[in-house]
C-alpha cells in the first residue's frame, strides 16, 4: 500500500492571534493538525528596559520594572528593590518586610487568578476568565486603596514603601481571603473554580498527559517557577533560599503529583498554580496575623535619599516571581545610576521550553501548553 | 468496559456540576457597574491625572529632575515687580516666575515620583481618570496661566536680560584686562 | 397563520402558476422575517445569558427600556454599513457564494417546520428526513468558505467542520429511528400527533421510557455539535483558529454566517421539540387558559408552544456555551463514534425490547 503524499504546512501563529498572550509570533510547521516544529519569534514588545535603566537613577528604575511583567508588578518592584538594597547595603525595617510579603503574595494571587482565567479561555471556556477577573478586581481594589494604582504600582521602593497601609486595609484583606479561600462552607471562590473548571471532564481530557515536561528537561532548559515545580521538583526560592521573612511562615511548596495523568503535564502546571493560590492565601493570613505584634513605623523612614553603591560592586539577586525565578544583575560604577543592569526574566526562559514540550502535539494542544506556561510578553521582550 | 462507562458517567456528571455552578449565578448580583450611568468610587489617593497648582510653584524643578521619562517641562524667569507674586501656601516667597509648566500626559508613567520631592506640595496625583482626548497633542497640559504671546514677550525680555548681563560681563573682563 | 394558508390554498382567484409564485415569495419573506426576528432576539438573549452567568450586566444602553433590547439592531446596522472586503487572493466566486449557501440551507429547513397542525410552509410525508438532510447541507457552504478564503486558519476550520458534521449526522439519524419506532411515521405532523395524547407532557416521547430520555440528551449533545457551538465549536474556535472558516469575512457576508448559526440553533431547538417535547402540542390541555384576556391568545395558538419549547432548548445551548471548555479534534471524534453512536444503537435495541415487553407494537 502506498502512502498518501502529505505536505508540511507552514503557518504563522501570531503576532495577532487571540491566544498568544500578547504579541508572540510562532512559526508552526504542521502535518495536518499535528505541530511538528515550532519557532518562537519574539521582540515585538521590546522597549530597551536594560538600556533605559543605565540612564536612570536607581529609584527611577522602579516604575520601569513595573512594566516588564505587568501582571505581577509588585513582585518585580520587590525583587529589584531587594537587589539594590543588597548592593547598597540598605537595611529594611521589619514592618516594611511584613507589608512587602503581604503585597507580594497578594500580587502572586492576582497573577495566578489571571492565569486561571486565561487558561480557561485558551481551553474555550469563557466564564472562568470573568470569574478570575472578578476575584482579581478585589485584590486590585486593595492595591488601589493603598498606593493609588491598580496595575503599575511603583509601590515597593528601595529601602521602604511608598505608602503605609490605609485604615481598614487589614479587615478588607481578611474579608477577601475569607471569600476567596478560608471559609469552609463551600461557597469560596476557589471551590467554585474547582467545580467549574478543574473537575470538568472535558478540561481534564484536554490537559492530562498533554505537553509533558520531564524534570531533567526542565532543569536543562532553565525552566523555573510553577512549570518547574509541576515536574515534581520542589524548587521554590522562598523555601530553598528564604529571602525577606519567608522563613517565619508555615507553608508548603506546591509540586506536581500527576494526579490526572503523568507528572509534568499541563494539568500539573495548572494544579500547581491552583495550589499556590491556597498557599499564598495562607501566607497572607499568617502575615496579617503577625502584623499587629510588629512595631509600626514610617514606611519611608529607611528610604535612602541618595543611592551610590561602591564603585565596581556587582550583584546578582533572584527571587520567586509568580512566573518563576526573576533575577537582577546590577553593576555599579559609583554613580547614582547603575552601570549595567541585566534582568533574567523567567517567562523568557520558560518559553524556550515550548518547542520541547509542544512538538508532536496538536494545534489545540499547543495553545493549551503555551497557556500553561503563563507567559507575559512584556517580560519576555522587556 | 467498566472504565468506559465510568468515564462517560464522569463526563456527564461533571458537566452537570459545571452547569449548576453557572446556573446559580442567576441569583447573584452583578459585580460590574453601568459605567457612564454610575461610577465606582475611586479612593482619594488614586493616582490618575497629574495636577499642578501653579500658584504654589516656586520653579525649583525638583519634579522635572525626578521624572523618569522627562515628561515635565518647566521654564522659569525672574519675577518682575509688576507680577505681584504671592507667597505659596507654605509661606515661601516666589522669586521665580514659572512661565511654562507642561506635562505630557501621554508620556506620563503615573509613577508619582515627581510628587514626593516637591517642597511646596504643588504637584499632585488626582483621582480624575476621565481626561481622554482625541488628539495626542491635546494631552500636553499647560499649567502656567499665560498665553503664548505673554510667554514669547517674557522670553524675549529674558534673553535681553541675558544679553545685557553678558555685555556687562564682557565690559567687566575688559576693564580687568 | 392558518387563515393566510387557506387564503393561498384557495388560489386567490389567479392562474395556478401565479398563485404558486406569489405564495412562494410571500412565504419566503415571512420565513426570512421570522429568522431575522429570531436572530435579533437570540443574539440579545445570548448576551444577556452570558452576562447573567458571568455576573455582568450585558448590553444596557440601546433600547426603549434599560435592558438594551435594540443592541442587536444597532449591531446589524453596523454590520450592514461596514466595508465589504474581498481579499485579493480569494477564490472570488466561491467566497461570495459560501455565506449564501450556508444561509440557504438553514432557510430551507424552516420550510419543513410546522407551527401548528395546519401551519406548514410545505408538508412532506418524510418531513423528518427532509429536516435532517437539508440542515446538514450548510457544511458545503462552510467548506467553500474555508477553501475560498485562501487562509490556512480558515482551511483548518472548514476541515474540522466537515469531519464534525459528517460524524454527528449519524447519531442524530439513529435517534430519529428510536423516535420513529414510537410514532410509526416520518411525518412531522404524525410524530406530534402521536405525542399529543391528551395527557400533556406525559405523552411526550421524552417520558415514554428511560431510554428515550437519554436519547433526548444525546440528541441535544449531537445537535449542539451540529451547529458548531461550544463545547463543539471547533470550526470557529476563537482561541485556536482565530475565527475559523469565517476569518476573512466582513460586514454583510459575515452577518449571513452569523444569521445561519443562530437560525441553526433554533432548528435544533425545534427538532428537539418535535421529536421529544410534543412539538406544537400545549404542555397541558386546559380550556380555561384560552379564556385569559391576552395570554389566552398565546396559550391557545399552537405556534406559541413550539416556539416556547424551541427557545428553551436554545437557552440551554447558550447555557452550555458559557459553561464548558472546548473538546479537541480527536476527542470530538471519540465522542461521536465511541460514545454517541454505541449509545444510540443500544437505545434502539432497548427501545424495541421495552415496546415488546409492554406490548406497544
Amino acid at each position: 500500500m502506498s502512502r498518501i503524499r502529505t505536505e508540511e504546512m507552514i503557518i504563522n501563529m501570531g503576532p495577532h492571534h487571540p491566544s498568544t498572550h500578547g504579541v508572540l509570533h510562532l512559526v508552526l510547521h504542521t502535518d495536518g493538525e499535528v505541530v511538528t516544529k515550532i519557532e518562537p519569534k519574539i521582540g515585538y514588545l521590546h522597549r530597551t528596559f536594560e538600556k533605559h535603566a543605565e540612564n536612570l537613577q536607581y529609584n527611577q528604575v522602579v516604575p520601569y520594572t513595573d512594566r516588564t511583567d505587568y501582571i505581577a508588578s509588585m513582585n518585580n518592584n520587590w525583587t529589584y528593590a531587594m537587589a539594590v538594597e543588597k548592593l547598597a547595603g540598605v537595611e529594611v525595617p521589619e514592618y516594611v518586610e511584613y507589608l512587602r510579603v503581604i503585597f507580594g503574595e497578594l500580587n502572586r494571587l492576582a497573577s495566578h487568578l489571571l492565569f486561571f482565567g486565561a487558561f480557561g479561555l485558551d481551553s474555550g471556556a469563557f466564564t472562568p476568565m470573568l470569574f478570575g477577573f472578578r476575584e482579581r478586581e478585589k485584590i486590585l481594589d486593595l492595591f488601589e486603596m493603598t498606593c493609588g494604582a491598580r496595575l503599575l504600582y511603583n509601590y515597593i521602593w528601595i529601602g521602604g514603601l511608598s505608602h503605609d497601609i490605609p485604615p481598614g486595609f487589614i479587615e478588607k484583606t481578611y474579608d477577601f481571603l475569607n471569600d476567596f479561600y478560608l471559609r469552609k462552607d463551600g461557597k469560596d471562590a476557589l471551590t467554585e473554580f474547582r467545580k467549574l473548571l478543574t473537575a470538568n471532564r472535558i478540561f481534564i481530557e484536554r490537559n492530562a498527559d498533554v505537553g509533558i515536561l520531564t524534570k531533567e528537561d526542565a532543569i536543562n532548559l532553565g525552566v523555573t517557577g510553577p512549570a518547574l515545580r509541576a515536574t515534581g521538583f520542589p524548587w521554590d526560592l522562598r523555601k530553598t533560599e528564604p529571602y525577606s521573612i519567608y522563613d517565619r511562615f508555615d507553608w508548603e511548596v506546591a509540586v506536581g503529583r500527576g494526579e490526572y495523568g503523568s507528572i509534568g503535564d499541563n494539568m500539573d502546571r495548572y494544579l500547581v498554580r491552583m495550589k499556590e493560590m491556597e498557599e499564598s492565601a495562607k501566607l497572607i493570613k499568617q502575615a496579617l496575623d503577625q502584623l499587629p505584634s510588629v512595631k509600626k513605623l514610617d514606611v519611608r523612614s529607611a528610604v535612602p535619599n541618595r543611592i551610590r553603591p561602591p564603585k565596581g560592586k556587582e550583584i546578582y539577586f533572584r527571587a520567586e516571581n509568580p512566573r518563576g525565578e526573576l533575577g537582577f544583575y546590577i553593576r555599579s560604577d559609583g554613580s547614582p545610576k547603575p552601570a549595567r543592569l541585566k534582568m533574567r526574566s523567567p517567562a523568557f526562559c520558560n518559553l524556550s521550553a515550548l518547542p520541547a514540550m509542544a512538538e508532536g502535539w496538536m494545534l489545540a494542544d499547543l495553545v493549551m501548553i503555551l497557556g500553561s506556561l503563563d507567559i507575559v510578553l512584556g517580560e519576555i521582550d522587556r | 468496559m467498566k472504565n468506559y462507562f465510568i468515564n462517560v458517567w464522569n463526563a456527564f456528571y461533571t458537566a452537570l456540576v459545571g452547569l449548576k455552578v453557572t446556573f446559580l449565578h442567576l441569583f447573584i448580583k452583578s459585580v460590574t457597574v453601568k459605567y457612564p450611568l454610575e461610577r465606582d468610587k475611586v479612593p482619594a489617593n488614586s493616582r490618575m491625572k497629574l495636577e499642578v497648582d501653579w500658584a504654589d510653584c516656586i520653579g525649583c524643578k525638583a519634579c522635572e529632575r525626578a521624572c523618569p521619562v522627562q515628561c515635565i517641562h518647566i521654564d522659569t524667569s525672574k519675577a518682575l515687580p509688576e507680577d505681584n507674586l504671592a507667597a505659596t501656601k507654605n509661606g515661601t516667597a516666589r522669586k521665580l516666575l514659572v512661565s511654562n509648566f507642561t506635562i505630557d500626559l501621554s508620556e506620563c508613567l503615573y509613577c508619582a515620583l515627581c510628587v514626593y520631592p516637591c517642597p511646596e506640595d504643588c504637584i499632585n496625583m488626582t483621582p480624575n481618570y476621565e481626561f481622554g482626548k482625541y488628539d495626542r497633542k491635546l494631552l500636553i497640559e499647560q499649567f502656567a496661566p499665560f498665553s503664548d504671546d505673554d510667554r514669547a514677550k517674557r522670553q524675549a525680555f529674558e534673553e535681553e536680560l541675558k544679553k545685557k548681563k553678558l555685555a556687562e560681563k564682557a565690559v567687566k573682563t575688559k576693564e580687568k584686562e | 397563520m392558518q387563515g393566510i394558508i387557506s387564503l393561498f390554498e384557495s388560489g386567490l382567484g389567479l392562474p395556478e402558476l401565479w398563485a404558486f409564485v406569489i405564495g412562494v415569495v410571500v412565504f419566503s419573506l415571512l420565513i426570512f422575517l421570522f429568522i431575522a426576528l429570531f436572530v435579533i432576539v437570540a443574539v440579545w438573549l445570548e448576551r444577556k445569558v452570558s452576562a447573567v452567568i458571568q455576573d455582568r450586566w450585558g448590553p444596557m444602553r440601546a433600547g426603549l427600556t434599560i435592558q438594551g433590547e435594540l443592541q442587536t439592531i444597532a449591531d446589524t446596522v453596523k454590520l450592514l454599513m461596514k466595508e465589504d472586503i474581498i481579499p485579493k487572493p480569494v477564490d472570488k466566486l466561491l467566497f461570495i457564494l459560501a455565506p449564501f449557501i450556508v444561509f440557504t440551507a438553514t432557510f430551507m429547513v424552516f420550510a419543513g417546520i410546522p407551527l401548528g397542525p395546519n401551519a406548514y410552509s410545505g408538508t412532506f410525508d418524510l418531513g423528518l428526513f427532509y429536516l435532517i438532510a437539508i440542515s446538514s447541507l450548510g457544511v458545503i457552504g462552510i467548506v467553500m468558505a474555508g477553501w475560498a478564503s485562501n487562509n490556512k486558519w480558515s482551511l483548518y476550520g472548514a476541515m474540522r467542520s466537515v469531519a464534525q458534521i459528517v460524524s454527528y449526522e449519524i447519531p442524530i439519524a439513529l435517534i430519529l429511528i428510536a423516535v420513529v419506532m414510537y410514532s410509526g411515521s416520518f411525518s412531522v405532523k404524525e410524530i406530534i400527533a402521536t405525542q399529543d395524547t391528551g395527557y400533556g407532557i406525559f405523552g411526550w416521547f421524552l417520558f415514554r421510557n428511560p431510554f428515550m430520555f437519554v436519547a433526548a440528551i444525546l440528541f441535544l449533545i449531537a445537535g449542539t455539535a451540529e451547529n458548531n457551538r461550544t463545547p463543539f465549536d471547533l470550526p470557529e474556535s476563537e482561541s485556536e483558529l482565530i475565527a475559523g472558516f469565517h476569518t476573512e469575512y466582513t460586514g454583510m457576508r459575515f452577518a449571513f454566517f452569523f444569521l445561519a448559526e443562530y437560525a441553526n440553533m433554533f432548528v435544533v431547538g425545534v427538532l428537539l421539540a418535535i421529536l421529544f417535547l410534543g412539538g406544537y402540542a400545549p404542555i397541558w390541555h386546559v380550556a380555561a387558559l384560552a379564556d385569559i384576556p391576552v395570554l389566552g391568545w398565546f396559550f391557545g395558538s399552537s405556534g406559541f408552544w413550539i416556539i416556547l419549547k424551541a427557545m428553551l432548548v436554545v437557552i440551554i445551548q447558550m447555557w452550555f456555551r458559557w459553561t464548558f471548555p472546548r473538546l479537541r479534534v480527536d476527542q470530538l471524534m471519540y465522542t461521536a463514534w465511541k460514545v454517541l453512536i454505541p449509545f444510540t444503537m443500544a437505545i434502539i435495541v432497548l427501545n424495541g425490547i421495552w415496546m415488546k415487553l409492554f406490548n406497544l407494537i
